[in-house]
C-alpha cells in the first residue's frame, strides 16, 4: 500500500482520481483512457514540482518514509551470492545492523548497512535500524574481516541513531561507536558509505568514515535528529521543521561543505516511487566510487582518508 | 553608543568574570548542601570536604594542578571558521559563542598545554564545561588535533580531560565530524609509540564519549563523574521506566568494564604520573650502560675475528688491550 506523505496531499488526491477512472475502464468507455493520461501527467508535472523543491523537513520526512527501499533491498538487488553473516563474537547478533560477503558486479565485497524493516516484524526484528554495541562491534568484525581479506566495503547507512538504552550504556555504546569509527579509519581496503535514508548523528559515523561518502537527493544526515535540537534549543519539538532547516542536513547543503563526496539522484517523487531506478543509479555511483580508489595500496588509502577528515570543516557554506 | 555595546562591553564583561571570587564567600554543596567556604573548597580541588562530592572546575585549575608547581604552557589555537552554517534557533549562534567567549575569556572550550609532570614532558587538553557545555564543535576538534600533534612533535604523552555535553548542534553535520577527527588525532599519538590517557569528569557524554574519549590506552574517571552516550533523560523516554541507582557514573562504568580506574581527585596527579613512568620508563637505564662491553668481551673470548669485537656505534672496544 502507498503512504503518502502530508505535503503529498494533492498528489495523492489525483491518484486516486485515476484508481477510480482505471475501474471505470471495465464498463468499456473508451474516453477514460485519454483522461486518465491527462491525469497522470498533472500528478507527473506535481510530483517533479514538489520534489525539486523539498524543504529539509520535507526531506527528513521522505528520507523516514516507510516504503523507501532500505538497505537488505538494495542488497538484494545489487549484491549476487549473498552470504549474511551474523554476530559480534562476544554478546550477540544485532539485526539492526546487516553485513556479509557477496558479490557486487563482479568483484566480492564486504557489505554492512543498518535495516530499519519493512512492517511491523521484521522492523522489531530489526529494532527499527537502531543498533546496539553489538551491531557496532558486529561491523568491526566484518571490516576487519574484509582488510584480511583485501575486499572492498560498501557501506549502507539507514538509521535515526544509535539504540539508547541501559543495555547499551551498559555494554559501552560510546566505546562500540568509537571503535568503529577507528576501524572504518584504519582500513587498508576501499571502503564507499551511502546515506540511503537517515543518517543519525553517531549511529551513522560510525560506518560512514569511509573513503567516499555518497548520499540518495532526498536523505538526510545530521549531528541530532531535528525533533531533539528543536526540544533543546527551542524547548519544543514542535520546532522540529525550524530545526530541519537550521541544522542543514540535506544532500545539497553537506555536498557544499564538503562532507559527502557525491549526490545520486533519485527518481521523480523520491527513491520509493520507482525502485529499479534507484537500484540501478546506486549502483552505478557505487561502482564508480570504487573503480576511482583502485590503484591506490592501503598506505594510500588510509593517508587519503586521514586528510579528508583532517581537511573538513575548513568550508563554511557559502 | 553601538562601537560601545558591540565591542566594550563584551571586554568589561570579561574582566568581571575572571574577577576572583571574594574570599568570604559561601558556597552550598550541591550534593550535601553544607556551606563551604570558598577558600576551603579551592585548597581542596573544589572536592566537598564533607561528602567527597567532585564540583566541576575549569581547565586553567585543571591545569595548575596537573603540572610541576602548576606551571605550564599553553599553545593558540588554529583558527577555525566560526559559525559556518549560519545557524540560528531563537537566538544566534554567533552571538551565543561571543557571548561563551566573554564569559570565559577563551575561544572555545578547550585549552591545550605542555609541561612536566614530575618532570616528565607531558601534553595535557582540557575541557571548558562553561563554555556552552564544553560541546565539540571544529574549534574542540582542532584543539585536540593540535595537542596531538603537539604531543608527537615533543615525544611527549597526551592526556585529555573532557567535560562535555557531546557534540555542539549549532555546527551541524561539521561538528558530528569531529568524531573522525579526534580519532585520527588519537591515532597519531599512538602510531607515535606515545601514550594516550583519558581522564574523564564530569560530564562526559554524546559525541565526545563516542569518539576520543573512549579510545584511551588507560580510562581514568573522577569520583561520581557522569559519562554515557546518550542522555538519561533520551533513555528513560525510550525504556519507560526509571534509570536503575548510580547509572552512568564513573563508578558503574567501572563495574562495567568501561574504565581502568575511579578516583578521587586529590590522587589524580599522582596517579597520572606514576602511570606515566610506568609507561615511558619501562626498563631500567642507568644499569644497562655497562652491558654491552661486558657482552662484547666474552663475544671477544669466543669469536676470533676482530670484527666481531667491535662494539656496535663503531668505537674500539674497550678492556681488550690482551688482543692487540
Ligand atoms: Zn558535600
Amino acid at each position: 500500500m502507498q503512504t503518502f506523505l502530508e505535503f503529498e496531499k494533492p498528489i495523492a488526491e489525483l491518484e486516486g482520481k485515476i484508481e477510480e477512472l482505471r475501474h471505470l475502464t471495465d464498463q468499456g468507455d473508451i474516453n477514460i483512457a485519454d483522461e486518465v493520461g491527462k491525469l497522470q501527467s498533472k500528478v507527473d508535472r506535481l510530483l517533479r514540482q514538489t520534489y525539486a523543491k523539498l524543504s529539509p523537513w520535507q526531506k527528513v520526512q521522505v528520507a523516514r518514509h516507510p516504503n523507501r527501499p532500505h538497505c537488505l533491498d538494495y542488497v538484494e538487488a545489487l549484491i549476487e551470492d549473498f552470504m549474511p553473516l551474523a554476530g559480534d563474537r562476544a554478546f550477540a547478533e544485532d539485526r539492526a545492523v546487516v553485513g556479509g560477503i557477496g558479490r557486487f558486479r563482479g568483484r566480492t565485497v564486504m557489505v554492512i548497512g543498518q535495516e530499519k524493516g519493512h512492517d511491523t516484524e521484521s522492523r522489531v526484528r530489526h529494532n527499527f535500524g537502531m543498533a546496539k554495541p553489538e551491531g557496532y562491534r558486529k561491523a568491526i568484525r566484518l571490516m576487519e574481516m574484509a582488510d584480511r581479506f583485501g575486499l572492498p566495503v560498501l557501506s549502507l547507512v539507514d538509521t535515526a541513531g544509535a539504540y539508547p538504552g541501559v543495555a547499551s550504556e551498559e555494554r559501552g555504546q560510546a566505546e562500540a561507536i568509537a571503535r568503529s569509527i577507528e576501524t572504518c579509519l584504519r582500513l587498508k581496503v576501499p571502503m564507499v558509505a551511502a546515506v540511503i535514508g537517515e543518517g543519525g548523528s553517531g549511529g551513522a559515523i560510525a560506518i560512514a568514515a569511509s573513503d567516499r561518502v555518497l548520499m540518495l537527493e532526498h536523505a538526510v544526515y545530521s549531528v541530532i535528529s531535528p525533533e531533539g535540537c528543536a526540544s533543546i534549543l527551542w524547548r519544543s519539538s514542535a520546532n522540529a521543521a525550524d530545526a530541519a532547516a537550521a541544522l542543514r542536513l540535506t544532500a545539497q547543503d553537506l555536498k557544499e561543505l564538503g562532507v559527502i563526496d557525491r549526490i545520486v539522484a533519485e527518481p521523480v517523487g523520491g527513491a520509493h516511487r520507482n525502485r529499479s531506478e534507484i537500484f540501478a543509479s546506486l549502483g552505478d555511483a557505487l561502482e564508480d566510487s570504487l573503480d576511482g580508489l583502485r590503484g591506490l595500496d592501503g598506505a594510500a588509502l588510509r593517508a587519503r582518508r586521514r586528510d579528508k577528515f583532517l581537511d573538513m570543516g575548513q568550508k563554511g557554506l557559502s | 553608543m553601538n562601537w560601545l555595546t558591540n565591542f566594550v562591553r563584551p571586554k568589561i564583561r570579561a574582566l568581571y568574570a575572571k574577577k576572583d571570587v571574594p574570599d568570604n564567600l559561601w558556597l552550598k554543596c550541591p550534593n550535601c548542601e553544607a556551606m563551604l567556604f570558598h577558600r576551603d573548597l579551592e585548597e581542596n580541588l573544589r572536592v566537598c570536604q564533607h561528602c567527597g562530592f567532585h564540583m566541576r572546575i575549569d581547565p586553567v585549575r585543571r591545569m595548575q594542578m596537573l603540572f610541576d608547581g602548576g606551571e605550564y604552557q599553553t599553545i593558540e589555537l588554529p583558527k577555525a571558521p566560526p559559525d559556518p552554517l549560519r545557524f540560528r534557533d531563537q537566538k544566534r549562534y554567533a552571538d551565543r559563542l561571543k557571548e561563551a567567549q566573554s564569559k570565559t575569556g577563551r575561544p572555545d572550550a578547550i585549552l591545550v598545554a605542555h609541561g612536566r609532570m614530575d618532570g616528565m614532558p607531558v601534553v595535557v587538553a582540557a575541557f571548558d564545561f562553561g563554555f556552552m557545555g564544553g560541546s565539540m564543535g571544529i574549534a574542540v576538534g582542532e584543539g585536540l588535533v593540535a595537542a596531538a600533534r603537539l604531543a608527537v612533535l615533543q615525544d611527549a604523552p597526551l592526556v585529555v580531560v573532557p567535560a562535555s555535553g557531546g557534540a555542539r548542534m549549532q555546527e551541524g553535520i561539521l561538528s558530528l565530524m569531529q568524531m573522525p577527527r579526534t580519532v585520527i588525532a588519537v591515532e597519531m599519538v599512538k602510531e607515535a609509540g606515545l601514550p594516550y590517557v583519558v581522564v574523564l569528569t564530569d560530564p562526559t557524554t554524546g559525541g565526545v564519549t563516542a569518539s576520543f574519549a573512549m579510545l584511551g590506552d588507560v580510562h581514568i574517571a573522577e569520583r561520581g563523574a557522569q559519562i554515557g552516550f546518550a542522555g538519561a533523560r533520551v533513555i528513560e523516554d525510550t525504556i519507560r521506566e526509571t534509570l536503575p541507582e548510580g547509572f552512568q557514573r564513573a563508578e558503574y562504568l567501572m563495574e562495567h568494564g568501561m574504565v581502568d580506574m575511579v578516583v578521587h581527585r586529590k590522587d589524580l596527579r599522582r596517579t597520572l604520573s606514576k602511570l606515566l613512568d610506568l609507561l615511558r620508563r619501562p626498563a631500567p637505564v642507568a644499569e644497562v650502560v655497562a652491558m654491552p662491553i661486558a657482552v662484547a668481551e666474552v663475544e671477544a673470548e669466543a669469536v676470533p675475528p676482530p670484527a666481531a669485537a667491535a662494539s656496535k656505534d663503531g668505537r674500539e672496544p674497550a678492556g681488550e688491550p690482551a688482543e692487540r
